[in-house]
């Protein structure tokens, strides 16, 4: 179970977050929507440990992470798994190497465990055979689903999606979602995705949280989000901007 | 505050060694680009600073008829001075620079914030290796520049300036010390810790985008190099209190 506690963090001056209080229990499958530099990616991080909040706790099974040093967080972060917007593969390395980084590093199994290991998931992904490839070799919608071949691939309790679907076609973006939707059944992992992409969210998420000036505006199931006839979510789920309304 | 976070990045560094977490396959990865790719930059660098010094030492000596004492004078300028100093200025330029570059690229394409998530520590999994394959490449690296540069001055002083080789052989034994080749083994470990820790330095602390990455690699050639230049003289003073009382 996740929970988070009055956050707040600011970058210079900005306030991104602002008291964000947010309860995620265990196998839900949950969205974060938003504006774009609202803060989504930001409480994504606070999860995880990537960034320190100003003030407020992100407590992971009842433990406080947000006062944590580096290395304690990582035993914290062996139960995450998390695809980033841009995949951020590790360039150095092929497709392989990056889903077994994890089992590499740890050493438990041997080399023809791991092959099974990143074969199986590959082929959850859709993507068997790239083993040896590079990621610059791969397009972006292949870049995103080796990053979740690598999140998912060690089982994690909880994965993190960062943007899956941005800068991708609608195609691309419709088998990402079924993907995450995959992984939810399969893994049975608690699931949180942050995105503004307001189809993929209807298709991948049980309940929506609505991140709005640094605070949680709303927190509903798809369904109550798309019929809701708050103007701020009205007008974010249809795509109207203030300058529009002006001009209509 | 830039002093701040460089003395939690030693202080990490410590704790990571200090708790054998050492990636050693990354280590001989990291020795084979520092050590073996930089040995041509070394080695020519070596041999021609060794050349025209004993050019530049022969040109005055003559004057004076001390023709034979030009070797003695390059081997222990070589062993103590210009070997150590050149070896670590040119790999500051070549290894600090592709440190400070790779890494920076990998926090701005959110790598380093990847391999966090994978439950890698940075430090343990990026830095470590580094500083470690610096620190035992870079003596063997000025080792490599001292003999080459003093072999290029032998070949030069004798078969091109006509020193006579028996004098010069033995002058060159006569006063170089054991002493002198130890200053620079010991410099080189000094300046190996400091280019690859304003290298890691620069490149895990740098700022967003590709300005960010650019003005990190040329901080981390020029820092590291100032630096070398600077504890150069205190070690200097140093080695020689230490060594000549020893």
């Amino acid at each position: 179970m996740i929970e988070v506690r009055e956050l707040q963090k600011s970058f210079g001056p900005q306030r991104v977050l602002d008291g964000v209080n947010l309860r995620i229990e265990k196998g839900e499958s949950v969205v974060i929507i938003g504006a774009s530099g609202g803060g989504k990616s930001v409480l994504l991080r606070h999860i995880i440990g990537l960034v320190h909040p100003d003030s407020g706790q992100v407590l992971i099974e009842g433990r406080d992470i947000s006062q944590m040093k580096e290395r304690e967080l990582i035993q914290v972060r062996r139960k995450f798994g998390m695809l980033f917007q841009s995949a951020a593969l590790f360039d150095s390395m092929t497709v392989a190497e990056n889903v077994s980084f994890v089992f590499r590093r740890e050493g438990k199994l041997t080399r023809k465990e791991i092959d099974l290991k990143v074969a199986e998931a590959l082929e959850l992904v859709e993507l068997a055979g790239t083993q040896n490839k590079k990621p610059a070799e791969l397009s972006g919608g292949m870049r995103k689903r080796v990053g979740l071949a690598r999140a998912i691939v060690y089982r994690p309790e909880v994965v993190l999606y960062d943007e899956p679907t941005t800068g991708l076609d609608p195609i691309v973006s419709d088998s990402i979602d079924q993907l995450i939707i995959r992984v939810v059944h399969q893994l049975k992992a608690t699931s949180i995705v942050v995105t503004h992409d307001m189809r993929s969210a209807r298709r991948v998420g049980a309940r929506i949280h609505m991140l709005h000036k640094g605070k949680i505006h709303i927190s509903a199931t798809p369904e109550e989000i798309f019929q809701s006839t708050d103007p701020i979510v009205y007008r974010f789920v249809n795509g109207i901007s203030e300058l529009k309304e002006r001009l209509l | 505050m830039g002093l701040g976070r460089i003395t939690l990045l030693c202080k990490e560094i410590l704790e990571s060694l200090y708790r054998h977490r050492v990636e050693w396959r990354n280590v001989i990865y990291q020795l084979h680009f520092i050590g073996v790719k930089s040995q041509s930059v070394v080695l020519i660098t070596g041999a021609f600073t060794g050349m025209v010094l004993c050019a530049q030492t022969y040109f005055q000596f003559h004057k004076v008829k001390m023709d034979t004492a030009t070797l003695a004078v390059v081997s222990v300028s070589m062993g103590s001075e210009l070997g150590p100093v050149l070896t670590a200025l040119m790999v500051a330029g070549r290894v600090g620079a592709a440190m400070a570059a790779e890494l920076g690229t990998m926090r701005v394409t959110e790598q380093i914030d990847a391999l966090r998530t994978l439950a890698a520590h940075p430090v343990d999994y990026l830095v470590v290796p580094r500083i470690l394959a610096t620190v035992i490449a870079m003596p063997l690296l000025t080792a490599l520049s001292i003999c080459v540069g003093i072999g290029a001055a032998f070949f030069v002083g004798v078969n091109l300036l006509g020193i006579d080789r028996a004098y010069a052989w033995h002058n060159m034994l006569r006063f170089t010390g054991a002493e002198d080749m130890l200053t620079g083994i010991i410099k080189a470990f000094f300046f190996g810790t400091i280019v690859a820790v304003v290298g890691c330095y620069k490149g895990t602390c740098c700022g967003q985008g590709a300005e960010g990455v650019g003005k990190a690699t040329t901080e981390a050639v020029v820092f590291s190099s100032i630096t070398i230049l600077i504890s150069n003289f205190f070690l200097t003073l140093m080695l020689n209190q230490l060594l000549q009382s020893a």
